[in-house]
């Protein structure tokens, strides 16, 4: 198993690397530079050149590119060139609130997914069945911004019942010890603020959790169809075990393992992909701050957030092979 | 395995004790919306005493495995219709409710399949295969439950059982693994042990290992056997009684012995025919029945097997006839559907028998 660990994590480096090298030359391509963004259309020559030298950013592509390597074997990522903060600094303020993100429109997505996978394989041609086959095609078909910007419009600026944007409201004075605000306000017995922050996790979470969602029905629902048709199934029956024994050591045991593995895919994939989603609700998380580098041309925190999402989403994986040998002993790595 | 030597005890028939399992008159219908549908099952009956084993004996198809999960109540619930009678000890269970049948299998009636390692789950312990039946149904305690179930593995021929039950079915040998299959099958000591097919997935020695086991757990213990197969030698070593099956009917019922001895039936001539013999001289030919199961015609426009019969004669049509075959009693404790049946055996060097050209 351990030899499993260090194995994967050594893949890692060329990953690294070859990324960081991509992303280096991609940033170098794009139109315009951090100069013009931060200065402005009217900016002169010398004020650019000016900044170019104060970022480093007029020595050639390959000085800077051993330098950032150098520095980021040190977790150090440079400065942004929008805040003037580290990079670190601002990953570890920004990823916590990405992250209960996350947690949030996945446990949406597998609280009522897998149920509803497993109730329309057991009501196999029913209405039930045919309504969450058409709801899992539409849910991964409808665009994420186009989903979170309906959301908001209806149940945040119409109706009215949940905040639309932001992760807290800032009328709350909540104290802030670890960056996830929920997990503050609890820590800090300050439950309003807690609730608070849940209740703006509650609109972007299932924009964010429609399309896992709905894979997730998918999967868990062909999942169970073969499961209930397996010999083990009929020799539990024949075991003549209680119906709810059968179902959930025999069936769901079983048909959870294709359905685990989609469930580690999709986290790493929204850990890294909520841009849209965090843009629409202003949601201050990693897809914001990406969203506004771009804009800003700030290469620093451009490549240093892109780096170590990458290690997240490996370290998801990886987290998520682990757990699959534990459901499945036949992987088991012995 | 010779029958007349290694299993010399007497049959016993079921019209001397009462029936632990009697089937009656038992058809299973598969339908499918918008098509004909398949009689998998057709008026079949049999009955098995307390400790007596019967086989059920014919060719891939011809309906054993729907029979035998027709008892069980193992069906599927919908596109299935299933008429007849099927009573163990007296109690009806076609119609039973699942609470019911639940209660029962595992318990007083119990099964085991044919390919060992998908019958097992391959994400659970065998020790929590074993001792899941033990709580069901003999509300033993955890503790309780994995004594047992290391005794049950032990009594199987499992060595070192406690280890094994901490280990899981990729972790076992085909024969383990059928014992270990045994072992839960056999937890609450049922009445009735229906095993279908339970060596064909396993290597010819391990065979005749679980064969043997088979029979050692079933004598003496009153359980009463019910052994599906398609291999004439299980029949040999293991049969008290054998109903040979076609196209979902059966066609020939007899004493292991008589069957053995005296084949009436063309069909159940050419099985016997088709095995291979060390009693007959050297190239003698083996006489496969040609055609195949396909080849059948429905039971309604005549006998299902004449279209591959050496027998065959008009008269085994229905629309010659005027009538489909019945099986009808055929002497002491037979009974045959065939209106030409065998009067020689057919091979070479067994005793001639006498019988009479209806
Ligand atoms: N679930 C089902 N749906 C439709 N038809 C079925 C189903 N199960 C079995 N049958 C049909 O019933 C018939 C009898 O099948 P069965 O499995 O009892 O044969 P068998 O004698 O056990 O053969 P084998 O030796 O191959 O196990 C076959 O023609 C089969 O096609
Ligand atoms: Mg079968």
């Amino acid at each position: 198993m351990l030899r499993f660990i260090v194995r994967r994590l050594l893949q890692l480096i060329p990953i690294l690397l070859g990324l960081s090298v991509l992303l280096f030359a991609w940033l170098r391509a794009l139109p315009g530079g951090p100069a013009q963004a931060a200065l402005g259309e009217r900016a002169t020559p010398e004020d650019i050149a000016r900044y170019n030298e104060t970022f480093g950013l007029d020595q050639p592509v390959l000085v800077q590119y051993g330098k950032f390597l150098g520095r980021a074997l040190q977790l150090d990522f440079g400065t942004s060139s929008r805040t003037g903060q580290a990079v670190t600094t601002e990953f570890l303020e920004r990823f916590p609130g990405t992250l209960e993100l996350t947690i949030f429109a996945m446990v949406f997505a597998i609280g009522i997914g897998i149920p509803l996978g497993y109730l329309a394989a057991r009501r196999h041609g029913s209405w039930i069945d045919s309504s969450s086959v058409i709801g899992s095609l539409l849910g991964v078909a409808i665009p994420v911004f186009f989903l979170a910007y309906l959301l908001r419009l209806l149940f945040a600026v119409q109706l009215g019942w949940l905040p639309g944007s932001g992760r807290q409201d800032v009328r709350i004075d909540a104290t802030h010890i670890t960056n996830f605000f929920v997990l503050d306000g609890l820590m800090t017995r300050e439950f309003d603020a807690a609730w608070d922050a849940v209740l703006h996790l509650v609109l972007p979470g299932i924009a964010l959790g429609t399309i896992p969602l709905a894979i997730i029905v998918r999967i868990t629902r062909a999942s169970v169809l073969d499961v209930v048709n397996e010999d083990y199934v009929r020799t539990a029956n024949a075991k003549g075990l209680a119906t709810a024994t059968v179902r959930r050591r025999h069936i769901i045991r079983n048909a959870l393992l294709p359905v685990s593995t989609t469930i580690g895919l999709q986290t790493g994939l929204l850990l890294s992909g909520a841009v849209l989603t965090e843009t629409v609700f202003a949601f201050g998380g990693v897809g914001s701050a990406l969203r506004d580098a771009i804009a800003n041309r700030d290469y620093a925190l451009l490549q240093g957030f892109i780096l170590i999402l990458a290690v997240v989403y490996v370290l998801v994986n990886l987290l998520v092979d682990i757990s699959y040998g534990l459901l499945d002993p036949r992987v088991r790595v012995r | 395995m010779n029958g007349s030597t290694a299993f010399s005890a007497a049959p016993r028939h079921a019209a001397s004790t009462t029936p632990v399992l009697e089937v009656e008159d038992l058809s299973v219908r598969f339908t499918r919306r918008g098509e004909a549908g398949t009689q998998a099952v057709d008026g079949v009956s049999f009955s098995v005493a307390p400790g007596e084993t019967i086989g059920l004996v014919g060719e891939s198809g011809c309906g054993k495995s729907v029979t035998s999960l027709a008892v069980m109540g193992l069906l599927p619930k919908r596109g299935v219709q299933v008429a007849g009678s099927v009573r163990l000890d007296g109690q009806e269970l076609l119609g039973a409710g699942d609470r019911a049948l639940r209660k029962l299998r595992g318990a007083d009636m119990a099964m085991v399949f044919q390919d060992p390692l998908s019958s097992l789950n391959p994400t659970v312990t065998i020790g929590v295969q074993v001792t899941e039946v033990l709580k069901e149904h003999r509300g033993m305690s955890g503790k309780e439950a994995t004594e047992e179930a290391a005794d049950l593995l032990d009594r199987v021929g499992i060595p070192d059982p406690r280890r094994r039950l901490g280990e899981y079915p990729h972790q076992l040998s085909g024969g383990m693994r059928q014992r270990a299959l045994i072992a839960m099958a056999l937890a609450c000591s049922p009445r009735l042990l229906i095993a279908d097919e339970p060596t064909t997935a396993l290597d010819v020695t391990i065979q005749a290992q679980i064969l043997e086991l088979l029979r050692e757990l079933v004598q003496g213990s009153g359980t009463a056997l019910v052994m599906i197969t398609h291999d004439l030698g299980v029949v040999a070593g293991l049969c008290d009684r054998v109903h040979v099956m076609y196209a979902g009917r059966i066609i020939e019922t007899a004493d292991r012995g008589d069957l053995f001895a005296r084949p009436r039936h063309p069909y159940t001539g050419g099985l016997l025919a088709s095995v291979p013999r060390l009693d007959t001289t050297r190239g003698t030919p083996l006489t496969p029945i040609r055609g195949s199961a396909r080849d059948a015609i429905p039971w309604a426009q005549g006998c299902a097997f004449a279209p591959r019969c050496d027998s065959g004669r008009d008269d085994c049509l229905t629309e010659v006839a005027g009538s489909t075959v019945p099986l009808e009693s055929d002497g002491a404790g037979r009974e045959l559907r065939c209106r030409h049946p065998l009067t020689v055996p057919p091979v070479a060097g067994s005793p001639t028998t006498p019988g009479a050209d209806r």
